[in-house]
């Protein structure tokens, strides 16, 4: 079964081609650039380099955030239609799930996260358990303070994944303690052959209906149902 | 024998989700546009991020829906043309992306398109283009005059320095409390109304087919303001009719001079402002003199849609214009 995987919802554009557990090839840059622009000369040149066609592509994974709103879309955009017109599955992983395979070989908790401003992020807790990632607690948006404190709480190792890292470095070790694994650099990036994995077992979402996991309203969504609330309370 | 042309268009530059299928550039196979308005009305205008999230969950469904409509092989199928820009970024981004996907799934060729050449391609479901050719196209976001002497080519004689007629509208239907989109009320009222208050027309300078509507705008919010101080009530009516007059009469003579002096064989209208009864009949009265023949298409092909991306793109594969995967949303794209 060959599965195309698509992670652009972060910095990193990653692309790799799977015949079931075995890569065929992967592509990663760690770059500011436009994935727009980035993204179809990848997934060509490397179905090109494997000499696979479209039409063979048994399955499409795509990274559906949380992770940049724009960047996402990039991804979903590109693996819904991918999807739709060779007729074939997609599924969409959590960017956080992908990117705690990292810890995979980890027995203890998983904190994968990305920086999402004003001291916030998107984050999740995760620990692999009988042979699968499993969510341990739900994903959100939330202030990396208030988080790092629910953490603390829980008097256990927590290994902490992000591209990101080095902004919270600090007040992770302030906070954590002995607690705190952090690894080095290149373990900070989603592969999006662990993307593949993940969605290889994974139920195909419908088609029409998969969307971005962004974890966050768009701003004048939330504005607009908090004047809601205060001329309701008013 | 020459084969027949079949061209797929997706179109999602501001708040319509659109797929269409159109053979040889002047029969539309299907159409399908799905509009966002109801959920931006509370907005009061576009909100871009609301805008591409809509267009992601939408557009696989409008594809599917084209498809189904056009009940077509993909064998018969020759492109893949989007609206590469202008418009919102984030919104293009979506279009250009399953564009992109659509084309290298059926390892098709991609054409990047001008939305504004659709807009202007649009006229040519009704009636083939007679060169040379002069395009007014007004809509919210733009306000052109576009002189072509052949299929494909565009030269922008004349475009506004500041606000394009479209928003003028909606600023000043925002004024009146008018809801969102202000354009066809301010029309309706108008019909209703008296010019009894003068606003100002801006001609800019002598032989220029540039158009400036924030002189204007400015003046009917101090009108207002002035006339609210004096313990005056207007009529939004009147407002409404003396504002769309100024608008009107500025588009009409810069029009009317431009196709005199470029000998214009057809002059046609474009964009969802040419949809504005005020502007249609002025138009209409002031070539009906002429032998220049005035095309204003049907309300629905007024308004954004993917149809005539497809007619335009149906040029652009013809002249052998190709995108390479590494097409981009360029949401200042020029139209040349
Ligand atoms: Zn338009």
């Amino acid at each position: 079964m060959n599965i195309l995987a698509i992670d652009t919802s972060n910095q990193v554009l990653g692309v790799a081609l799977l015949d079931n557990e075995n890569i065929i090839g992967e592509f990663v840059t760690n770059l500011k650039k436009n994935h727009s622009v980035r993204l179809m000369p990848a997934v060509d040149s490397l179905m090109k380099e494997a000499n696979i066609a479209p039409e063979q592509l048994d399955k499409i994974v795509v990274a559906k955030g949380p992770g940049s709103y724009t960047g996402v879309r990039i991804g979903l955009a590109t693996a819904k239609t991918l999807a739709w017109a060779l007729n074939v599955p997609v599924v969409g992983v959590s960017s956080l799930e992908v990117l705690s395979y990292q810890g995979r070989l980890s027995s203890s908790y998983i904190c994968p996260f990305f920086d999402a401003r004003r001291g916030m992020v998107f984050t999740g807790l995760y620990q692999w358990e009988n042979g699968e990632m499993r969510e341990q607690q739900e994903e959100k948006n939330i202030l990396m303070e208030d988080w790092l404190k629910q953490l603390a709480a829980k008097q256990k190792e927590v290994l902490f994944l992000s591209p990101d890292i080095h902004m919270y470095r600090e007040v992770i070790l302030e906070t954590m303690g002995d607690l705190t694994i952090i690894p080095e650099m290149p373990f900070h990036l989603a592969k999006p052959s662990h993307l593949a994995l993940a969605g290889l077992h994974k139920e195909a979402d419908s088609t029409h209906n998969l969307t971005p996991n962004y974890l966050r309203l768009a701003e004048a969504e939330a504005n607009w149902l908090k004047m809601q609330k205060e001329n309701n309370n008013g | 024998m020459k084969k027949d042309n079949y061209i797929v268009g997706i179109e999602t530059s501001c708040d319509e989700t659109a797929v269409a299928i159109v053979k040889n550039g002047r029969e539309i196979i299907s159409n399908v546009v799905a509009s966002q308005i109801e959920s931006h009305k509370r907005f009061g205008g576009v909100v871009p991020e609301i805008a591409s999230r809509h267009h992601v969950e939408q557009i696989t469904i409008v594809l599917e829906e084209a498809f189904e409509q056009a009940a077509i092989e993909w064998e018969a199928i020759d492109a893949i043309t989007v609206t590469e820009g202008p418009g919102l970024v984030g919104a293009l981004l979506i279009g250009v992306n399953s564009a992109k996907a659509l084309a290298f799934a059926k390892q098709k060729p991609l054409i990047g398109v001008h939305h504004i050449a659709g807009h202007i391609y649009a006229n040519r479901f009704e009636q083939e283009f007679q060169f040379p050719l002069l395009a007014l196209v007004v809509s919210g976001g733009h306000t052109e005059l576009v002189l072509m002497k052949e299929h494909g080519h565009f030269e922008v004689i004349g475009e506004t320095r500041d606000d394009a007629a479209g928003e003028a509208y909606d600023k000043v239907a925002r004024m009146l409390n008018l809801p969102y989109p202000g354009g066809p009320h301010i029309d309706r009222l108008a019909s209703n109304g008296e010019e009894n208050i003068k606003f100002p027309r801006a001609w800019l300078e002598e032989g220029s087919y540039d158009f400036s509507f924030s002189g204007l705008k400015s003046s009917v919010i101090n009108t207002i303001h002035n006339a609210k101080q004096r313990g005056e009530q207007l009529k939004n009516e009147d407002i409404a009719a003396s504002f769309q007059a100024s608008v009107v009469e500025v588009l009409t003579e810069k029009t009317f001079k431009a196709a005199q002096q470029y000998h214009a064989k057809q002059v046609i209208v474009a964009g969802g402002v040419a949809a504005n009864q005020g502007l249609r009949a002025a138009l209409q009265e002031k070539f009906s003199d002429t032998d220049v023949s005035l095309l204003i298409p049907p309300l629905k092909l007024c308004t954004d849609n993917a149809a005539m991306i497809a007619a335009a793109g149906t040029i652009a594969y013809q002249q052998g214009k190709r995108s390479g995967w590494d097409l981009n949303a360029n949401p200042a794209l020029l139209l040349e």
